[in-house]
């Protein structure tokens, strides 16, 4: 493969990569202060945009995808949010009960 | 066609001609991935605490007495900035281009990270003037202990930066280091990967439902 052909698609990879993530910012700040939507709405936007930004930045800065070659680093990544997801979720569960029955407000 | 060029690891590739030993740069470059991964756990029991910790303000300030918008959106225009720049210093490596370019998106790099830096401190001066230090409130400790914890993270990557512009000047561009820098390149997008989880909990979440 030309050198310059190749040099010119690893420069797009990244300016893309940079313009997505600089209108899905700006589409998360508008959502949470611009829009005036209902608190459960927003928080919803507000994390979809954050799980779609987090895969470009995935995508295009570091270079994850489902290419052969990568599939440890991707069961590596894959492997760890689970365990971020059990503890996060897991927490929110368990305290948010406890809240709950003690009459707090969380 | 593309077959040529395979990914060996996270981040960019070199090519085939680089002097780099490819099979040893991909285990050490997955081995610090392993590291980073151990490292968003960490995060994640962070971000887990500050969400139970929402409300528990104690009456002390909350999310809308304390916030600073303009502050975010520019922290967070930083650290993109950065991204970008360091991803154009590794492709200058990459393609050896001139070393004296790839400096110079590196330096942008440092001051882009240094900026952020700034305003972060700026924005908790701010807040410990308004009695809101990790003392105030359950709330205020988990933002203390989640917020200036990627900033420590931005830190020790603006002195990684330093260190390695050190070397780089003195050892010029050799193997060993271009490896060093494919590590500081990943280790600079995973904090804006945490960033996301920032600006969208810490801030959106706790404003909205706070």
């Amino acid at each position: 493969m030309d050198n310059k052909e190749q040099y010119l698609r690893d420069l797009r990879t990244y300016v893309y990569g940079f313009l997505l993530a600089v209108v899905l910012t700006v589409a998360a700040f508008w959502a949470a202060l611009g829009s005036g939507w209902a608190p459960g709405t927003v928080l919803s936007v507000v994390g979809f945009l954050g799980l779609i930004q987090l895969s470009v930045h995935l995508r295009y800065f570091l270079h994850i995808d489902r290419s052969r070659q990568q599939r440890e680093d991707l069961d590596l990544i894959l492997f760890t949010s689970l365990v971020v997801l059990i503890i996060v979720l897991g927490t929110i569960w368990v305290l948010g009960n406890l809240h709950e029955r003690m009459h707090m407000h969380m | 066609m593309h077959a040529v060029e395979v990914n060996q690891h996270p981040g960019l590739n070199l090519t085939q001609h680089s002097d780099v030993h490819v099979p040893k740069n991909a285990t050490v470059i997955f081995g610090f991935w392993i590291f980073l991964m151990s490292d968003m756990v960490f995060f994640g029991l962070m971000f887990a605490i500050y969400i139970t910790m929402i409300g528990a303000t104690a009456d002390g300030p909350g999310p809308k007495e304390l916030f600073d918008f303009t502050s975010l959106a520019l922290q967070t225009g930083a650290l993109l900035l950065s991204s970008l720049t360091a991803g154009m210093a590794l492709l200058v490596l990459k393609y050896n281009q001139r070393q004296r370019t790839m400096v110079l998106w590196l330096l942008a790099t440092l001051i882009l990270g240094l900026t952020f830096l700034t305003l972060e401190v700026r924005d908790f001066i701010a807040m410990f003037a308004m009695d809101a230090g990790p003392w105030r409130s359950g709330y205020l400790s988990a933002f203390f202990g989640l917020v200036p914890l990627h900033g420590l993270h931005v830190t020790m990557g603006c002195l990684w930066l330093v260190v390695l512009l050190i070397q780089l000047s003195i050892f010029g561009m050799v193997p060993k280091l271009k490896t060093r820098f494919m590590r500081f390149a990943l280790f600079w997008h995973f904090l804006d990967l945490i960033w996301i989880g920032i600006f969208s909990i810490v801030y959106f979440g706790a404003w909205t439902y706070g």
